[in-house]
């Protein structure tokens, strides 16, 4: 099974998602990125999807369980890259991802969490 | 136009299967939004394939009604079924891991969506979407 | 057998191909009145006659679509099409079908097999015309769906503000293409504010107010924020009327108050940017 990379970038995290999801890959992620967290120190976790086609609810829920996990480690998440599509989908399927940071790309979402503008 | 088959036996055909419906749904000419709204649909419906029903098949066709094209995606198990389709249907019902939109979700995705379902059978989950 | 029930006609005309030829061209090219260049015709005709009597010949029988006739049945949606994307109406362009009823009738005559031929050549008419109405519909379609896009145009009002001013009538259908043209126009340039300005709507029925909604929930997720401008008081009462929660999302009341939302919010230093563009 293929394991997503997930680089350090100064106090942040950049997992760049570049493969088709399967769900255990999806789980794997969620595990290695809390360690990452925590081994790392890092204050922010940016989750770049601008190669998926699709986000349904797994993922989806991926999504919404790593911005919970690295709040309570004390790390910001933002998602960057969301397609037009995935995300009118994602309307239509019902998932908000209420509380969710979002940007355009990665680099409006490095400016979003070290807080300048 | 012949019915292109896919097992669903494990986590990698989740991902064939949205391949596949997407191949077909280019070949249709269906937009952008729509493809995407059709393969999120299939995913959902072929993850519940695999866990609910145990594994099983989806089945992708192009389909013609009288003026426009579309795609057509059967899926097929022999798990215990579905008791209560009108539950299973409402949002934030899960019996499993999801967010409980799987089904609730795929059907808002599709232009038809039908569920036949039985305990000796399994279930049979036919949805079409049709271009615009 | 299937070539009995034509008799010798079929040979007769594969004799008399030129003078029939050109019979048949005579009477097609009186009907067009010379919207076509008889070189062009000539060809059309030529080919279409040749594989009709090639078909007859090889016992394509009286089924169109029945494997001889392929040949046929392409040249006819290609000729067909042609004729509907020109301009031409259904009685000209079914016209060339049917004439060449009477050209065999003028240069080999009507002897046993013709009415067989015969009705093979109104089925063929019949095809022409089904293609053609096909053709027509492709036509109108697409315009409507330039006439969609002429209408919803997307401006880039100031570095990352984009404004979408809607006008007219907003159906279920128009609202859905243009709220996709928006999130992705917001992709291409970069803009993380969109403006939907509705001064210019007429009436919003709860369809159209979910696309709103939904739009605008998108865009969030793609990391954009959306503002709605020019609610007029009657959309204001129906919106309220139907029961739809606007929830946080920003209102003003006019286009330039949007677009004064929108840029203090992206932190433009106004000083700064001139100074950069030396204004």
């Amino acid at each position: 099974m293929e394991r997503i990379p997930i680089l350090k970038i100064g106090d942040l995290l950049l997992v760049s998602i570049q493969v088709d999801l399967q769900d255990q890959t999806v789980m794997a992620l969620e595990e290695d990125l809390a360690q990452k967290i925590v081994s790392s120190g890092a204050r922010g976790v940016i989750i770049d999807i601008t190669a998926l086609d699709i986000v349904d609810s797994f993922i989806g829920r991926m999504l919404a369980t790593i911005a919970s996990i690295s709040r309570v480690l004390d790390a910001e998440t933002v998602v960057v890259g969301m397609r037009p599509a995935v995300a009118i989908t994602l309307v239509e399927l019902g998932l908000s991802l209420d509380g969710i940071k979002t940007a355009l790309d990665v680099e409006r979402g490095m400016r979003l969490l070290s807080g300048r503008r | 136009m012949t019915a292109q088959e896919q097992a669903i036996a494990g986590d990698a055909d989740v991902v064939r299967v949205r391949q596949l419906v997407r191949t077909v749904a280019v070949a249709a000419r269906l937009s952008l939004v729509d493809q995407t709204k059709l393969v999120t649909a299939a995913s959902e419906l072929a993850r519940n394939t695999l866990i609910h029903g145990g594994g099983g098949s989806a089945s992708v066709e192009q389909v013609t009604s009288a003026v426009k094209p579309g795609v057509r995606v059967v899926f097929r198990d022999k798990g215990p079924g579905i008791a209560d389709i009108a539950l299973a249907l409402t949002d934030g019902y899960t019996s499993g891991s999801g967010m409980g939109l799987g089904l609730g979700g795929a059907k808002r995705l599709v232009d038809q969506f039908d569920i036949v379902s039985d305990p000796a059978e399994g279930t049979t989950i036919t949805v079409v979407k049709w271009a615009r | 057998m299937a070539a009995e029930i034509f008799g010798n006609v079929v040979e007769r005309c594969r004799a008399e191909e030129e003078s029939l030829l050109g019979r048949w061209r005579e009477i097609v090219a009186e009907s067009l009145r010379g919207r076509m260049t008889g070189a062009e015709l000539d060809k059309e005709l030529r080919d279409l006659l040749d594989a009709l009597l090639s078909a007859l010949a090889t016992g394509g029988g009286t089924d169109l679509n029945a494997e001889p006739y392929a040949e046929v049945r392409a040249l006819l949606v290609e000729l067909s099409r042609n004729r509907a994307h020109q301009g031409f109406s259904p009685r000209e362009t079914a016209v060339g079908v049917y004439a060449l009823k009477r050209a065999i009738r003028d240069t080999v005559g009507a002897e046993a097999g013709f009415a067989a031929l015969s009705d093979v050549i109104d089925e063929l008419g019949l095809l022409t015309f089904e293609i053609y109405t096909k053709a027509r519909e492709e036509v109108i379609t697409n315009q409507a769906e330039q006439l969609l896009e002429l209408a919803t145009p997307v401006v880039k009002l100031w570095h990352g503000v984009v404004a979408l001013p809607l006008v007219g009538t907003l159906d279920s259908a128009r609202a859905q293409v243009v709220m996709e043209k928006l999130l992705q126009t917001l992709v291409d340039t970069g803009s993380e504010h969109a403006i939907i300005d509705i001064t210019g709507v007429s009436a919003v029925d709860t369809q159209v107010a979910q696309h709103l909604l939904k739009t605008i929930v998108a865009a969030r997720l793609m990391g954009a924020d959306c503002i709605i401008s020019g609610i007029r008081p009657q959309i204001a009462q129906t919106i309220v009327a139907l029961g739809i929660e606007f929830g946080d999302i920003a209102t003003k009341a006019t286009l330039a108050d949007a677009l004064m939302l929108a840029i203090s919010r992206s932190g433009v230093d106004f000083g700064t940017e001139m100074a950069k563009r030396g204004l």
